[in-house]
């Protein structure tokens, strides 16, 4: 019984914070992950979604008998069909819920408008996608078009019919003041003030695997199955119960492997309800797949904003005051993110610097276009680059090297907790916990050699204009209230993990496996964790707002204290010990020589724990990206030749991880900043639906990259230190490498204010500066 | 995206293809790689009755390179003329431009038939016929015909062949090994299609004087296009710097660039000019140009 007096040699070193291996990767790059799209049922039918191919108008009419007629079409449902079990259900809105958001929310299929290309219509099952997809070509829909409004501007200009929703009188939802101190003074008196305009193009995230479903009805037990779950599945499971009037017990949400979140997959969607919705109506499993063509109109968009920004400063480049307004294009509805984007965006205008006096006017505006929700970075990749670039243009104006004006404003540790104010309406009070930002700005500028390279701004080599940008962010992480976790030494002496977080393949199986390893002294490989499914717990919050490891890590702490009681209660029994004199560590529990491994305890388990870890006070972290490009002036080819992020993360939980993310960020971000954009005509048709109009980075666009990531200044929010990783690699891309751009082309009198910086853009702009720059004839 | 119902014949010889093709009566399809096809019927742009898989035919495989000829077969694809050694010896402009049609899983499958029939205004293989005088081969209900590239691809997406007809064969007058070539395009991303692209050659006497230009352009114009203009200020000149550019006026003035969602009219004009002058540069055998001047 006893095993000895030494501790045994096979306790497992700890593993948090070190580079370990993805423990998900050796079955996902086997091609043993199980998607949703693998499941297959007995008596399985298959959901294609009608949408609407006008941006605007009134439904009159839907006739489907043709399409009801073709074999294996088994029902065609549209709202009437929604209806007959009560009013169309709307989609409620999760986050920033301004009650203003509230009559502009999105029915789960088109009741007798549409509002966008792409909106739902009707839901065809048949017994193969192929045979939906024959029968949505003979379902006739005759729409009367209502004039449609694909921008901000038309959208405020507009009335009569071309107000989207005609009982709010406005396509104006709201608009927002958030200030703090009196910028209106601080502008008076200021010795220098410059105003700029900038704009964001809309643009999403395109992961690699599109949204899927599979809903299942056990009629005998009246419950409900949804596989395909991501990101929120315990809100969804709510939105779901109360819009098809279930109990939430009669309800699961289920977790597979998912190909890439980045914030649009996992949010409550129409299909989400219509998929449900005919499973249950129909008494036999329906599956749903998007297309990667309805993925650009029907998966949430992101990133359209327009800014007009003005920056106060002292001839030393003493930044006094911020002003800012942001009108952001929301397309047709708000949807669970409700006004996070264009909130977030004015909450981080002012960055990671000293700055007092801020004001900052916000209009959220609907248009005829796809709804927006959150892509990773939301609102922070804009507002970034518009503060970054405003502040290039600054320091160029008061004759100041711009990261020595950086340098001089950012926050510093004799700074913390900096009071961030109360930017956002619906959220508290905040500050900037910890850390020393001016600190990974000097890191960057090594790492890009600005002191070495910066005479070579706007130079010319072989015919390429050389620039180098710089672009410095804080960054928020770890939303509240809460996360749950049970940890289960199971008898074979191996941990099963439970946690409400959700993997969309950032690693965090590993993680929360490292995390839960240290807290009992286990080698990793004998833990296991589930996640994101809501058999698990009695309640989870997710993955979002990089979150997952800070929230979920810190439930799963919790549970292993609570567990570790149980294992010492036992041990106590076992060896005839008082508790008091009992530790767990080493893989077992003991007191000096008195020791009983946990796989001898185990047989007398399973021992079962439960934690939680609530918190609403967020993380920061910050850092600074660094960029050296080269433009071809003739081409308006744009050469990435460095590209440096540092991030200071409190503590990397596992820094091969956090690397990754940071890398694939980088990329995403240069996506957006050349590449990524969802174009729209006058009259709201999307023009590039596809992967071959629609560009995105590939392996080859972007190969030099690179990331630094620091473990400076733990959060003290949180039992490990940590703080958000996830989202600080994409963040301030557009912001340097923008500065980059500009730097470059400076000689020639370009000014970048807009992106994305595409080649027949930046070619038109030096054309135009050309043009001006020539004395008139 | 799942492809209309249709019916799949495979053929085994172009004989049995080109009866298929007449039983469909301008229903039946030809399939060769399936790289433009394929998509196609997947997005339902298009529904016909019976696709006519010719994969199996292996006289539509071979190059064949005689003292006068160089013969591609309809179903050679991009990876065969990319590692051929015959043309690379015989005909190297073929293999260079290779590198540039896609991307490697693409350039396995897609085939010269395939992207003649297509006629992509920006695809390489459709410039390269028109540019150097190659002929099209097509077999159909009346027999065999054979008419010059420039007749058959005459429009974007739009080739001149009858619903009873296939593509067998293009061929090109075999090159002088003294020929000198050079190709530029400009794209987004490594392996999309083309915004400009020029392809051009040239023989040069014992004085280094330019005959026999060809220039021709693709991406920039709605179908690919010879360049008279720019030809003419190369022929009978020494192509150095200064008569290269001015070719390269020529060109822009020449070409009618379509605009579209990815670029002005201004753009992909300017962009012609610019890849003609990377494009001369090479089969003059000039240092590529800093700034492309
Ligand atoms: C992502 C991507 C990128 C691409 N980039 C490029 C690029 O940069 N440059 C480029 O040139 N191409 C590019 N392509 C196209 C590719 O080269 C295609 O393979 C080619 O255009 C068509 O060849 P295929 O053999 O695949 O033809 P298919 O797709 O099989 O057929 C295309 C059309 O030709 C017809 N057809 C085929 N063979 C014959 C024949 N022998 N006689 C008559 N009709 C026939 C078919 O009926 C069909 O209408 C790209 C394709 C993809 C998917």
């Amino acid at each position: 019984m006893l095993t000895g007096i030494t501790f045994p040699t096979d306790a497992a070193t700890p593993v948090t914070g070190t580079p370990v291996e993805r423990l998900e990767d050796a079955r996902l790059l086997t091609g043993t992950g199980c998607f949703v799209d693998d499941l297959t049922r007995p008596d399985l039918l298959h959901a294609v979604v009608l949408r609407s191919s006008m941006a605007h108008g009134r439904i009159v009419a839907i006739d489907a008998s043709a399409a009801l007629e073709l074999d294996g079409v088994v029902a065609v449902f549209t709202a009437a069909d929604v209806a007959s079990d009560g009013a169309v259900p709307l989609i409620p809105i999760r986050l920033a819920p301004f009650p203003e958001s509230q009559a502009f929310r999105q029915p789960v299929i088109a009741v007798d408008t549409v509002r966008y290309v792409g909106e739902p219509v009707a839901l065809v099952v048949a017994t193969s996608r192929a045979i939906a997809e024959d029968a949505l070509e003979l379902i006739e829909l005759d729409i009367d078009a209502l004039e449609a409004v694909a921008s901000t501007d038309a959208a405020l200009a507009a009335e009569g019919d071309g107000v989207l929703f005609p009982g709010t009188g406005s396509n104006l939802v709201l608009r927002y003041t958030a200030q703090m101190g009196d910028a209106d003074t601080a502008f008076a008196n200021a010795p220098y003030v410059r105003t700029e305009r900038f704009s964001t193009q809309r643009h999403s995230a395109v992961p690699m695997e599109t949204r899927g479903l599979l809903a299942e009805w056990d009629a005998e037990h009246g419950h409900l199955f949804l596989s395909g779950a991501a990101k929120v599945p315990y809100f969804n499971r709510r939105a779901l119960a109360e819009a098809l009037g279930l109990g939430m017990d009669e309800i699961d949400l289920l977790e597979q492997d998912v190909g890439g979140g980045f914030g649009v997959r996992g949010e409550y969607y129409p299909e989400d309800f219509l998929v449900c919705f005919a499973a249950r109506r129909l008494g036999r499993p329906v599956k749903w797949i998007e297309d990667r063509r309805e993925h650009f109109m029907a998966t949430n968009h992101s990133r359209e904003i327009a800014c007009e920004l003005s920056i106060a400063c002292a001839r030393d480049g003493t930044i006094l005051a911020l002003a800012g307004r942001l009108d952001a294009d929301m397309g047709a509805y708000i949807r669970t993110n409700g006004g996070v984007v264009p909130a977030k965006a004015g909450q981080f205008l002012p960055g990671p610097y000293r700055i007092r006096d801020i004001h900052v006017d916000v209009s959220i505006v609907v248009t005829n276009k796809t709804p927006v929700g959150t892509y990773r970075g939301p609102g922070r990749f804009e507002a970034n680059f518009f503060r970054e670039r405003l502040i290039d243009m600054a320091a160029a104006d008061l004759g100041l090297d711009p990261n020595v004006m950086r340098a001089h404003n950012l926050i510093t540790a004799a700074d913390m907790p900096w009071d961030a104010g109360k930017l956002v309406p619906y959220e508290a009070e905040t500050s900037f916990d910890t850390g020393d930002y001016p600190v990974t700005l000097t890191r960057c500028l090594e790492e890009i050699g600005w002191e070495k390279n910066k005479h070579l701004q706007g130079t010319v080599i072989d015919g390429l204009y050389h620039g180098i940008g710089v672009a410095c962010f804080v960054e928020s992480g770890g939303a509240g209230p809460r996360e749950n976790a049970r940890i289960t030494l199971e008898t074979d002496g191996t941990l099963t993990v439970a946690v409400g977080s959700s993997s969309v393949g950032q690693g965090i199986e590993t993680a929360h496996a490292q995390i839960a390893a240290d807290a009992l002294g286990l080698p990793l490989g004998k833990v296991r964790v589930l996640h994101g499914s809501t058999t698990l717990l009695h309640e989870g919050f997710g993955t979002y707002h990089s979150r997952a490891v800070i929230m979920g890590g810190s439930a799963i702490l919790d549970a292993a204290t609570n567990l570790k009681e149980h294992l010492v209660a036992a041990a106590a029994k076992r060896l005839g010990l008082p508790n008091t004199r009992l530790v767990v560590e080493n893989g077992g529990v003991g007191s000096g020589d008195r020791f009983i491994s946990l796989a001898e305890l185990a047989t007398d388990g399973p021992f079962s724990a439960n934690g939680t870890f609530a918190n609403t006070t967020r993380t920061y972290s910050y850092g600074a990206h660094a960029c050296h490009v080269a433009v071809n002036p003739q081409t308006g080819a744009v050469k990435i030749l460095d590209f440096v992020a540092v991030e200071d993360v409190g503590r990397a939980i596992n820094p091969l991880i956090v690397h990754g993310q940071a890398i694939g960020a980088i990329v995403q971000g240069l996506g957006g900043v050349f590449l990524d954009h969802l174009v729209y005509d006058s009259e709201g048709q999307l023009l590039n639906a596809s992967l071959a109009d629609y560009l995105l980075p590939t392996a080859t666009d972007f190969p030099n990259v690179r990331a630094v990531t620091l473990e400076l200044h733990p959060s003290p929010t949180n039992p490990l230190g940590a703080k958000g990783a996830g989202e600080g690699g994409i963040v301030a891309v557009a912001g340097a490498t923008a500065n980059a751009v500009a730097a470059a082309l400076a000689p020639l009198g370009v000014t970048i204010t807009d992106l994305p910086l595409t080649p027949p853009r930046l070619w038109q702009l030096i054309s135009d500066a050309r043009a001006a720059a020539e004395p008139e004839h | 995206m799942k492809l209309p119902p249709l019916q799949y014949v495979r053929a085994s010889s172009v004989s049995e293809a080109v009866d298929l093709l007449v039983q469909g009566a301008g229903d039946a399809r030809i399939l060769a790689g399936g790289q433009s096809l394929i998509p196609v019927l997947a997005f339902r742009l298009a529904a016909p009755a019976v696709l006519v898989d010719i994969g199996g035919i292996a006289d539509l495989k071979r190059i064949d390179i005689t003292d006068e000829t160089v013969t591609l077969g309809a179903l050679v694809r991009w990876v065969d003329i990319e590692r051929s050694t015959a043309l690379k010896a015989h005909m190297p402009l073929l293999p260079a431009v290779m590198a540039h049609v896609a991307h490697y899983q693409i350039r396995n499958r897609g085939t010269v038939g395939g992207s003649l029939a297509h006629c992509d205004p920006a695809a390489e293989m459709p410039g390269l016929a028109v540019t150097c005088d190659g002929t099209i081969i097509l077999e159909g209900a009346s027999g065999r015909r054979e008419a010059p590239a420039v007749e058959v691809l005459t429009g974007a997406l739009a080739a001149e062949i009858a619903e009873d007809e296939m593509i067998v064969a293009l061929r090109f007058p075999r090159w002088r090994p003294e020929r000198r070539w050079g190709f530029a395009e400009f794209a987004r991303r490594q392996g999309d299609f083309a915004m400009a692209g020029i392809v051009a050659h040239f023989d040069q006497d014992a004085d280094g004087v330019a005959r026999d230009v060809h220039i021709g352009v693709i991406g920039a114009t709605d179908r690919p296009t010879r360049l008279p203009g720019a030809e003419a200020a190369l022929e009978g000149r020494i192509p150095d710097a200064m008569t290269i550019r001015d070719a390269c006026r020529a060109v822009q003035d020449e070409v009618e660039p379509p605009e579209d969602i990815h670029a002005s009219a201004a753009y992909r004009r300017a962009l012609a000019g610019v890849m003609a002058n990377q494009a001369l540069r090479q089969a003059a055998g000039l240092p590529a140009a800093a700034n492309g001047q």
